[in-house]
C-alpha cells in the first residue's frame, strides 16, 4: 500500500473584494502518494496554480488543511513554513526564474546555500545534478545562453538538488516543442521519480498526459474527477 | 549566510552595468561633498594662518575683531594693564596689517606685515637661512617662504625694498605652518619697527599676546580683560570665531552647504533610482527564491549587503579621487586652499550611509511585498 504523500481537504480560496471577488478554488479535495506523478488539468482559470500554491506552502487557504507526510503545513509559522518549503519541496515554476547574473551550476546550488551549506560544497554537489540533468558541460555558462529545454532541466536540477520528497512542477512543458516536453517527462519519470518522491504537475498539455499515474481535473475551482492510470496498466 | 552573502555580491557585481551606474553616482557624490567641505575647510584654515602661526595662548582684542586680518587697533595701555592682571605671565604686542612695498624694480606690491614684541619675538617664524637675531638689525624684515614670495622677485638675504620711505632689507628667510588666505607675501619685523615704519592713527596695537601661569588662571584673565572693554580669547576660541564667521557671516558657509546638499541630493538620486532598478529587474528572482523557501531576514540581508558594499566602494573611491585630485592640485599651486579633514570625511560618510539606508529600504520594501505566489503565476 502506497504512502500518502499529500493530503488535501476542503481546500477554499477567495480573491478579491465586493463584485470582483471569485472563489478560485472551491473545497477541493484529493491525495496522492509517494512514488506517483499527480497531474492536475483543466481550463485556463481554473484554479490549478491557485491550488498547487496552497498544497506547497506559498499561498495561505482561506480554509480546509493541507497535510505533507503528517505535517499539516498551514498550522507551521512562516519562517517553519519557509523551512519546510527548502526541506521537503522542490519547485519548478513555468518560467523558470533562473538568476542570468549566476553561473548555471550556482544557480542550482541556491537551495543547499540557503540551508547554509559551505559554498564549495555545494558548488560540487550542485555539478553532480547537472550531471545527472546532462548538462555538466554547461555549469559555468549563465543560463540565458542555454536552450529552453536545457533551462527547463537546470530549472529540474535545482529542484532536486536538496533531494525534496514533493516536486511541483507547474506547466514544465508549456514552452517546449513536444518531444522535448516528452523527453523531459520520461527523463522526471526515470531519473526522478521514486518509491519516497511524488511529482505533482500542472499541465494544459495532453501531449504528456502519458506519463501520469493519476490525473485530477479541476474546473471553474472545483476538482471534477480523479482517474488512477496505472490502476489501469 | 555567507553564502547567501556571496551570492548577493555576484547578482550585484556581474550586472556591469548597473553596478558601474550605482559606484558612479556616489563616487561621484562623494567626491563632490569631499572636495566642497575640503575647500571651505582649507579657507578657513587660511582665514586663522595668523592665529595658528603666531600660536599665542591668549589673544587680547577690541571686541568687534571678527577675523584676524581686521585687527582694531588698541591704545598701548591695554598691555600694559593686562601685564599685571594677577595670572598673567607675560603679556607682549603684536602689530598685524599691510603696507604697499616697492620694490627695487621699482614695482609695487602689497604684503603683510607681522610686527612682533622686540624683547620676547614671540610667534616668531621657523628660519630657513639667516638668523633670528638678524631682525634687530637696521631695517631688518623677514620674509616667508610660501607660494607668495616670488612676488617679491626671488628675495634672498640682502635684497632692499623701500616701505613708505624707509629702507627695508631681507635678513632672514623663514617658514610658517599655514599660508594666508590674500594672496600677499608675508614679511616679519619687530613691534617697534612695524609702527615706526608704517604709519597708524593713535593707536597701534594690534592684539595682545598673553601666556597665563596656568590654565585654570585663563577664565580669571578673561573676566578681568573684559572688565577693561576689550576681550581675550583662548587660540582656539579665536580660530573657532573665526570658522563662524566666514560660515554664517559671508555666505560663503551657506554657499558651501547648499552645493553639499546638492551632491548629496543627486547622488541620493541616482543611486537609488539604479539599485531601485536593479532590484526590480530581480524582483521575479526575490520571490522564487522565497518560494524555495528563503526567509525574509535573509533576502533583507542580501539587499542591506548590496547596497552597504556598493555605498562603501564607492565612497573609498570618491575620498580616493578627491584627494588625488588635492594632491595633483597642490603640486601645481602649493598655496592651494584645502584640507581633507577627519570631520570632512565624516559627513560624507554620514551621507553615504543614508544612501545606503535609503537604497536599501526601498529595495527592501518591494522584496518583502513580492508573493511568491505572483511568481508562481507567472
Ligand atoms: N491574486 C489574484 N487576485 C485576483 N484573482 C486571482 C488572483 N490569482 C488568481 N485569481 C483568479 O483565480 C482564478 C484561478 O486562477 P489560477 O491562476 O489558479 O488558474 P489556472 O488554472 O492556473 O489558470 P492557467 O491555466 O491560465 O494558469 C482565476 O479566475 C484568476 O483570475
Ligand atoms: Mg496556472
Amino acid at each position: 500500500m502506497a504512502k500518502t504523500a499529500i493530503s488535501a481537504h476542503q481546500l477554499v480560496k477567495w480573491f478579491g473584494e465586493g463584485d470582483a471577488r471569485t472563489n478560485a478554488v472551491k473545497a477541493a479535495s484529493f491525495e496522492a502518494n509517494f512514488g506517483e506523478i499527480f497531474y492536475l488539468v483543466g481550463p485556463s482559470g481554473s484554479g490549478k496554480t491557485t491550488l498547487l500554491s496552497m498544497i506547497s506552502g506559498i499561498l495561505k487557504p482561506d480554509s480546509g488543511s493541507v497535510t505533507i507526510d503528517s505535517t499539516a503545513i498551514w498550522t507551521l509559522s512562516k519562517d517553519e513554513l519557509a523551512d519546510f518549503r527548502l526541506n521537503r519541496i522542490g519547485f519548478v515554476f513555468q518560467d523558470y526564474h533562473l538568476f542570468p547574473r549566476l553561473t548555471t551550476v550556482e544557480n542550482v546550488a541556491i537551495p543547499l546555500i540557503l540551508k547554509q551549506r559551505d559554498w564549495d560544497e555545494a558548488i560540487q554537489e550542485a555539478l553532480r545534478y547537472l550531471e545527472i540533468v546532462g548538462l555538466k558541460d554547461r555549469a559555468q555558462l549563465p543560463p540565458f545562453k542555454l536552450s529552453g529545454g536545457e533551462q527547463q532541466r537546470v530549472a529540474i536540477a535545482r529542484a532536486i538538488v536538496s533531494q525534496p520528497d514533493i516536486l511541483i512542477f507547474d506547466e514544465p512543458t508549456a514552452s517546449l516543442d513536444g518531444d522535448t516536453g516528452k523527453k523531459i517527462m520520461s527523463f522526471i519519470k526515470d531519473e526522478i521519480l521514486n518509491e519516497n518522491r511524488c511529482v505533482l504537475v500542472v499541465t494544459h498539455d495532453s501531449r504528456i498526459f502519458e506519463y501520469a499515474d493519476k490525473i485530477m481535473k479541476m474546473e471553474d475551482g472545483a476538482v471534477t474527477t480523479i482517474e488512477n492510470k496505472s490502476e489501469v496498466k | 549566510m555567507k553564502g547567501i552573502l556571496k551570492i548577493a555580491f555576484k547578482l550585484l557585481v556581474n550586472d556591469k552595468g548597473k553596478f558601474a551606474a550605482l559606484l558612479m553616482g556616489i563616487t561621484f557624490a562623494v567626491f563632490l561633498m569631499v572636495m566642497m567641505t575640503s575647500i571651505f575647510s582649507g579657507v578657513l584654515r587660511s582665514a586663522s594662518s595668523v592665529v595658528i602661526n603666531i600660536g599665542a595662548k591668549i589673544w587680547v582684542m577690541d571686541p568687534a575683531v571678527t577675523t584676524v586680518a581686521n585687527s582694531i587697533p588698541m591704545p598701548d595701555f591695554v598691555q600694559h594693564a593686562v601685564r599685571s592682571i594677577n595670572g598673567v605671565k607675560f603679556a607682549v604686542p603684536l602689530y598685524s596689517g599691510s603696507a604697499t612695498l616697492r620694490l627695487a624694480n621699482g614695482a609695487y606690491q602689497s604684503v603683510s606685515i607681522l610686527g612682533l614684541d622686540d624683547t620676547s619675538l614671540l610667534g616668531r617664524p621657523e628660519l630657513l637661512e639667516g638668523n633670528i637675531t638678524d631682525i634687530f638689525a637696521e631695517n631688518g624684515f623677514l620674509v616667508i617662504k610660501d607660494s607668495e614670495i616670488n612676488k617679491l622677485n626671488n628675495p634672498h638675504i640682502g635684497t632692499t625694498f623701500e616701505l613708505n620711505e624707509h629702507r627695508g632689507v631681507i635678513v632672514g628667510i623663514a617658514k610658517v605652518a599655514a599660508n594666508g588666505l590674500f594672496g600677499m607675501p608675508t614679511l616679519y619685523t619687530t613691534y617697534n619697527r612695524a609702527i615706526q615704519y608704517i604709519p597708524s592713527a593713535r593707536f597701534t596695537t594690534s592684539y595682545v599676546l598673553v601666556e597665563p601661569k596656568s590654565v585654570e588662571l585663563v577664565q580669571h584673565i578673561k573676566d578681568e580683560v573684559k572688565k577693561m572693554g576689550y576681550v581675550a580669547v583662548t587660540n582656539e576660541e579665536f580660530r573657532e570665531n573665526i570658522s563662524t564667521y566666514y560660515k554664517y557671516k559671508t555666505g560663503l558657509g551657506t554657499n558651501i552647504l547648499i552645493m553639499t546638499l546638492i551632491s548629496f541630493i543627486v547622488g541620493l538620486s541616482i543611486s537609488g533610482q539604479t539599485f531601485y532598478t536593479f532590484i526590480l529587474e530581480n524582483l521575479d528572482k526575490f520571490g522564487a527564491l522565497k518560494a524555495i523557501g528563503a526567509k525574509s531576514r535573509e533576502l533583507i540581508i542580501m539587499i542591506v549587503f548590496q547596497a552597504g558594499f556598493t555605498a562603501l566602494t564607492g565612497y573609498g573611491l570618491g575620498v580616493g579621487l578627491c584627494t588625488l585630485m588635492i594632491g595633483l592640485a597642490k603640486m601645481r599651486l602649493p598655496n592651494y586652499a584645502s584640507v581633507v579633514t577627519f570631520g570632512n570625511l565624516g559627513i560624507a560618510f554620514m551621507m553615504v550611509l543614508i544612501i545606503a539606508i535609503f537604497s536599501s529600504l526601498i529595495g527592501v520594501r518591494k522584496v518583502l511585498k513580492i508573493e511568491p505566489f505572483d511568481v508562481f503565476r507567472g
